[in-house]
């Protein structure tokens, strides 16, 4: 996972910060918002939508629990079709395999298309360190990488940014007219300035979106086209997956392409859908099989399932949270909702806060096209936090002392009655005083004479 | 059939009013309602933020004070939700479990078990914009979600509140999006939060309404907070209050 700092997150100190800028803020709220639209759209087109997610959620489920199996038949397959295939237990061995490959083949530029494992396994700085020259060919990416920031969403990495900030980026990096802000003219700059390093790469680099066991197919799905170049023009393809990745047939695919893109970003079907199934003449192609800690996810029940996730993104869309707070305020490869129950596998301590940076609300588990009970898993995930001694201190302290206050009738009845006493005689510079979270975005309620308790009482004895 | 009516602690210490339009209501539809004197909470603040043993002798205090009844009823989508679904720092005894499968949540108990469609003495001339919890949406499934494209579209809360004379409705553009309560969430992450009450009760004015109605008090405390703060002139008003008579 990204490592640049290893501080507990603080979501809401940088979500806090993220909603100060209203243009930003009003334009990431409806620019997302209009994605989940368009996703409402194509699911009122698709009557069979709900029986889709059962079948997807089904399909992913079995694959799943007969992984190694799966795994190995896809291995079989690739290899028969001329693939290498290599195995990764960690980021570490993955990225070493990419080193390696490219130091065999004398390789000094590659070109990528993206791949949020290739983020989760902090490829890009790896190689650079080692002289390796990384050209991201997805558009949103390529701004990122030469804004030298994290993607904030798995789909579209640079939506928290206006055209004005990819000017900006542009101006400073690949030139051009930093006032111009036409987006035609930004996505051209960027093409035409990526292109000659694709024609001249020595290597090219892919995702995968699925592998097909019977085929020993990788499928890779994408809106540019920058894949098929990134895969086609140099004489070396890696391809890096992680072993989620898997469907059993040819077959499969067709429940996955329908609802990958509808629930994405509101179209039918990616621009482009294409199948890798084995090296063109006189060219390599390698996959990498990752495992990089979903073996252990594997094995926890409760949260098992979150490795059925096709990274469509459609929970990051419909959540009220991530859309007022961004990506990058989840301070890990995998933001929102998804981010917020895979990132805390990785490390507990340090993603501890993601799981609360949610009010349960469900939007997420509704809109996901492979039925991953997300809110669920969140409130999973405080518990294991909370049992593990990962809450902040004055967190722990506030829920040992509600508890057994919550526990006494006599103590609540005495903290209820000081509660509406504060709110009706404090003055309201000590009531709204900085330790008030409540107070700074809200009034108080007013306080009522007396509790339904006590009505009820006065009520009883009044016969 | 015995019920017992369980009122939350925020609506006993802060919305008493609420209570009491939940009993009257009860009472008036002929149930026989006992409130047990000595409630607390349900646990749920604490489960809620994963503290479940700080949770277990509140836990054990309601499952005590509600044994015996037939059916508990609860004018809260959360504290229900919490009870039935995750309500297990305690032993899972017969008498737990015989709770957790009976309890109800006020719209749940009056649209399904006592199938009440009509309130002859209920009237609020005026225009009101509809707030169901998430909660009561996507756990309790109290009305369709625009997230799932159900072939019969439903809502419990519009079917009681048809058979209020003179109500009219207005539909925000955002009808099931969060209000941003969320518990201890509207404290540990306050701008968010805020911003999300703020946005919901703008929904609402923009739209129309005179009222924002709910079954859920917590996300109306919430609102009302956000649109006092902002100088909002909007009202906030819960479902048991209009069906209970409640004329503003």
């Amino acid at each position: 996972m990204s490592a640049k700092i290893h501080d507990p997150v603080d979501h809401a100190g940088a979500a806090a910060k993220f909603i100060t800028d209203e243009a930003h803020l009003t334009f990431h709220d409806t620019r997302l918002w209009e994605m989940r639209q368009k996703r409402d759209g194509q699911m009122h087109g698709v009557p069979e939508w709900q029986e889709l997610r059962d079948l997807a959620s089904a399909i992913k489920e079995h694959t799943l629990s007969r992984l190694p199996e799966y795994l190995e038949q896809f291995e079989a397959q690739a290899i028969a079709h001329g693939v290498q295939v290599h195995w990764a237990r960690d980021a570490a061995e993955h990225n070493a395999i990419v080193l390696r490959l490219l130091r065999e083949n004398n390789a000094k530029t590659l070109v990528k298309s993206k791949s949020m494992l290739t983020e989760e396994c902090e490829m890009a700085p790896f190689l650079e360190r080692h002289g390796i020259t990384l050209t991201e060919t997805d558009l949103g990416e390529r701004i990122q990488q030469l804004d030298n920031e994290s993607p904030s969403h798995i789909v579209v990495p640079s939506v928290h940014k206006l055209r004005a900030d990819v000017a900006r980026v542009f101006a400073k990096t690949i030139g051009g007219d930093p006032n111009n802000t036409d987006a035609t003219y930004l996505a051209e700059h960027c093409r035409v300035t990526t292109r000659p390093l694709m024609l001249d790469a020595d290597a090219g680099m892919t995702g995968a979106n699925f592998l097909v066991a019977e085929t020993g197919a990788v499928v890779v799905c994408t809106n540019e086209g920058n894949a098929d170049l990134s895969a086609n023009l140099p004489k070396l393809h890696i391809v890096s997956a992680g072993i989620e990745k898997l469907i059993p047939r040819q077959a499969d695919l067709g429940v996955f392409v329908r609802i990958l893109s509808r629930s994405a970003l509101g179209s039918p079907i990616t621009q482009y859908t294409s199948h890798f199934r084995g090296p063109r003449d006189g060219a390599q192609m390698h996959i990498i099989l990752v495992d990089n800690g979903r073996s252990k996810r594997l094995g926890q029940a409760e949260f098992w399932t979150s490795l059925k996730c096709i990274r469509c993104g459609a929970c990051m869309n419909t959540c009220p949270v991530y859309r007022r707070s961004g990506g990058l305020s989840y301070g890990a490869v995998y933001s929102g909702p998804i981010g917020a129950i895979i990132n805390p596998a990785y490390d507990p301590a340090r993603y501890a806060a993601l799981p609360f940076a949610s009010t349960l609300n469900g939007s997420c588990t509704a809109v996901c096209p492979v039925k991953i009970n997300i809110h669920e898993q969140l409130y999973a995930w405080r518990r294991i936090i909370a049992e593990g001694g990962l809450l902040p201190a004055q967190k722990a302290l506030a829920m040992r002392v509600a508890g057994a206050v919550l526990a006494s009738p006599t103590l609540y009845r005495l903290a209820t009655a000081a509660a509406r006493m504060a709110v009706r005689r404090l003055p309201r510079a000590l009531l709204y005083n900085r330790l008030n979270g409540w107070g700074r975005d809200r009034e108080l309620p007013t306080p009522p004479k007396e509790s339904f308790a006590a009505w009820h009482a006065r009520r009883k004895k009044a016969g | 059939m015995r019920v017992g009516l369980a009122i939350p602690c925020f609506i006993d210490s802060f919305f008493p009013e609420v209570g009491i339009a939940t009993l009257e209501l009860l009472e008036r539809l002929g149930v026989d309602v006992v409130y047990p004197q000595g409630q607390t909470c349900c646990g749920q603040p604490m489960a809620n933020n994963g503290c479940n043993s700080a949770a277990s002798g509140t836990e054990a205090h309601f499952a005590r004070l509600f044994a015996g009844f037939d059916a508990v009823v609860m004018p809260s989508a959360s504290c229900v939700n919490h009870l039935r679904k995750h309500m297990d720092a305690v032993p899972q005894t017969a008498e737990v479990q015989h709770l957790r499968a009976n309890i109800y949540e006020l719209v749940e108990f009056l649209h399904d078990v006592l199938n009440a469609r009509e309130f002859p003495w209920a009237e609020f001339p005026h225009k009101v914009g509809l707030h169901n919890s998430c909660t009561a949406l996507r756990s309790l499934h109290a009305a369709s979600i625009s997230e799932i494209d159900e072939t019969t579209p439903f809502s419990k809360p519009m079917d009681l509140l048809a058979g209020v004379r003179g109500i009219a409705f207005v539909e925000p553009t955002r009808p099931d999006e969060c209000c941003g309560f969320g518990g201890t969430f509207s404290v540990n992450e306050d701008a968010v939060s805020g911003l999300m009450g703020l946005e919901k009760v703008q929904d609402h004015a923009r739209a129309g309404a005179e009222y924002i109605v709910s079954a859920d008090t917590s996300c109306l405390m919430h609102q009302q907070g956000c649109a006092r703060r902002a100088g909002l002139p909007l009202r906030f008003i819960h479902i048991a209050q209009i069906l209970n008579g409640a004329r503003a």
